[in-house]
């Protein structure tokens, strides 16, 4: 049964990652011949000053995403999971985002947040008229909190479900020995998420590598390079610019910064969220 | 009437970059772009690409649709693409040796790379064979055609010079005078700013927008030498000294904020900053000629109410660029595929001869588009028009300028461009002084 999903995994993964590793290391405009450069293309991309600039870039994106959403996701998600009157309405309206384009989205932000025609123009609350787009941290923040948007009905979800596997006779105990609500979330509900929160963690680590379509329509990298993340930059060098093999070596700068992300979320979750979390509970 | 869209490089429409193509999408899809079927007329005169949005893809395809009723054996078959989606898809048809008879395209330093992938045919004799073809065109409409000495497309459609627009109704309440000068247009500022009216309206995070006031500042300071000593690849041409004024010019006015508040956000493919002007937000704007027909269609009574102004970028004090001097599209350009068969190359010149700006082509493009094709004496049609005033000017300004040069990102090679327009946006951000501009640009140059 494995071998269809393992040839399918060697067309479309392993040989296109062979066909751009090989690609660094050539010359090629993306019409005319392709010429062998050697390490032309990797000496170009690692001594650009744009390349720490869009790594930093990434990981600010990341990990500010990250640290926004999980705690929301976490406690919507725990919100969900306890009985409550609207709760299947509200469920559902929160999922709405994620049904959406990421590019309906951001064309949709971009028009709320223009300074001159947006929601604040309109509405006439001058705090709400800046320049959101336009000014590099501000930029930055937006971005991050409609990727925020967009993603925290997600992880909610996650989250709700895993609350919803946490045995009901922990918090009878709990209640019995006198805990309150805030105890028992502390006590019981975080701890029981730990391999939750990691799967969410690594999800979202991992998913931020590959923001673009939704920075790309937002603000196109700018202003200045100042949201140029590891995908823009690649987009940009290889199809904009008709440097495929700088482009490429992004890319595979890309899979291998994903690939150790990847490691070091396990690690840090013990390799213990592989074990059956029924054992001992 | 044509918006940006349908001229410019932009990309916001790149996630929704399907290929508008109507019935034809289907005949795309199930025999592979640029397969070279026959028309619906059962002949086998190749294939045709070019780009979608009305007025502008009906003109192209009124004028298609008469060539193959003339010519049902030599039949081409025409297929309309979103522009984004073009641009990408071309590149790729060509690459993969797959490109149509007919391709669709900027000219300059797109065109350029395409011959040097040997993609394109050199139509230098053709033209040669028919003087009449190249009589009855625009001279300046060549250069952007032209690689090596050798002519390797047909200047074809409509000219599009980058004009200043000015709000009439605004300087009439504010009680000033349109500028005749840059010194004019720097003093305009602060008395703008005092009545909370932006002087310019800028859509900057489309980039080639704040590449216009470049373009000018660099010609009307130290003429078009100075862009042309990077166009030919020469050394720290960026370094020149007028190049530095200019750059310097252009900080000064975003320092004095001589832009809409939060240029830097706006883009220019929602019609925003026309939208600004239109609405007396902002007093004046510099863009091209394609935007008239958006801001008729889009602006209310602005247009039709007379309170439209517009005029040639003003001159700058002790420059040495000749005032008349313009820069945008000098037209577009349909080059011929040298992967073609002899028999479709025969097609689409008989196309280029009979069809491309033929006169009931013009008349399309005068009436339909409000736009001037690129045919001298053009300007006849436009008596009795409504737009006959703006089509004039568009005519006169096109036609006496000294030199009319192509938009520097098109006239370059993606690689500079791209770098260029990088360098631009940092720029007008106060990120990088003129000097360090040069000097990134310098390191570009020949690329």
């Amino acid at each position: 049964m494995a071998l269809p999903a393992f040839l399918m995994f060697v067309a479309f993964a392993v040989i296109p990652l062979i066909g751009v590793l090989a690609l660094s290391f050539t010359q090629w405009d993306g019409i005319g011949d392709i010429h062998p450069a050697g390490f032309d293309s990797w000496r170009d991309v690692l001594t650009d000053p744009g390349l720490p600039n869009a790594l930093w870039v990434t990981f600010e994106v990341m990990f500010l995403s990250w640290a926004f959403q999980t705690p929301l996701s976490l406690l919507i998600g725990v919100f969900l999971a306890a009985p409550h009157r609207y709760r299947g309405v509200l469920a559902v309206i929160y999922f709405i985002p994620l049904l959406l384009s990421q590019a309906a989205i951001a064309i949709t932000f971009k028009a709320l947040l223009d300074p001159n025609f947006g929601l604040g123009a309109g509405l006439g609350v001058d705090l709400l008229v800046q320049d959101w787009l336009g000014d590099p941290t501000l930029a930055l923040c937006t971005v991050v909190f409609v990727v925020s948007w967009q993603f925290i009905p997600f992880h909610s979800l996650i989250y709700q479900g895993a609350v919803r596997q946490i045995p009901i006779s922990l918090y009878e105990a709990a209640q019995l020995d006198g805990a309150g609500r805030i105890r028992q979330f502390f006590s019981i509900t975080l701890p029981q998420l730990r391999n939750t929160i990691i799967t969410s963690s690594t999800l979202m680590v991992v998913g931020s590598l590959t923001f673009f379509d939704l920075i790309w329509v937002l603000t196109a990298g700018g202003p200045g390079d100042a949201t140029r993340a590891l995908a823009l930059d690649m987009y940009i060098r290889g199809f904009r610019a008709n440097l495929m093999g700088p482009a490429s070596a992004i890319a595979v700068i890309l899979v291998v910064v994903g690939l150790l992300l990847a490691l070091a979320l396990r690690r840090l979750g013990g390799g213990r969220d592989t074990g059956s979390q029924l054992e001992g509970m | 009437m044509q918006t940006s869209r349908t001229s410019r490089r932009n990309f916001l429409a790149f996630a929704l970059g399907v290929p508008i193509a109507g019935a034809t999408l289907a005949a795309c899809g199930s025999s592979g772009p640029g397969t070279e079927n026959g028309g619906s007329g059962g002949g086998s005169g190749g294939s045709y690409w070019y780009l979608s949005v009305d007025p502008n893809e009906t003109i192209r395809r009124t004028s298609l649709d008469r060539f193959n009723k003339a010519n049902p054996d030599e039949s081409i078959k025409g297929t309309a693409f979103q522009n984004d989606a073009y641009k990408e898809k071309i590149k790729v048809a060509i690459g993969a040796g797959q490109a149509p008879t007919v391709i669709w395209g900027w000219g300059g330093g797109g065109l350029a790379s395409w011959v040097d992938a040997g993609a394109v045919e050199d139509l230098t004799s053709w033209f040669d064979e028919n003087p009449d073809q190249k009589e009855r065109r625009f001279p300046s409409s060549f250069a952007a055609a032209t690689v090596d000495g050798k002519i390797y497309a047909v200047p074809a459609e409509t000219v599009t010079p980058i004009v200043l627009f000015w709000n009439k109704q605004v300087f009439e309440e504010a009680g000033l005078q349109p500028p005749t000068s840059w010194e004019e247009i720097l003093e305009l500022v602060p008395k703008f700013n005092d009545k909370k009216i932006a002087p310019f309206s800028l859509a900057g995070q489309s980039r080639w927008t704040n590449m216009m006031w470049l373009e000018f500042l660099f010609d009307r300071i130290g003429g078009p030498e100075i862009f042309q000593a990077v166009f030919d690849g020469e050394k720290d041409a960026w370094s020149n000294p007028a190049a530095i004024k200019a750059l310097g010019e252009v900080q000064k006015l975003v320092k004095a904020d001589g832009f809409i508040k939060g240029f830097a956000s706006i883009t220019a493919d929602t019609n925003a900053d026309q939208a600004l002007l239109t609405s007396g937000k902002a007093a004046m704007m510099l863009h091209g000629a394609w935007t008239y027909g958006s801001m008729k269609t889009e602006g209310g009574d602005f247009v039709s109410g007379g309170h439209l102004g517009y005029m040639n970028f003003p001159p700058v004090a002790g420059g040495t660029g000749d005032p008349s001097n313009t820069y945008g599209n000098p037209g577009q350009y349909y080059s011929l595929s040298s992967k073609a068969t002899d028999e479709q190359k025969t097609a689409a010149k008989d196309f280029f001869k009979t069809q491309v700006l033929s006169d009931a082509e013009q008349t399309d493009w005068v009436n339909d588009a409000g736009q001037v094709p690129i045919v001298v004496g053009v300007d006849s049609k436009f008596s009795g028009l409504e737009d006959a005033e703006w089509l004039q000017f568009v005519y006169d300004t096109a036609s006496t300028a000294q030199t009319f040069s192509q938009s520097w990102d098109q006239a370059l090679s993606p690689t500079a461009a791209e770098e260029l327009l990088s360098n631009i946006a940092k720029l007008f951000s106060l990120d990088v002084t003129p000097e360090k501009f040069a000097e990134n640009m310098n390191a570009v140059i020949g690329k």
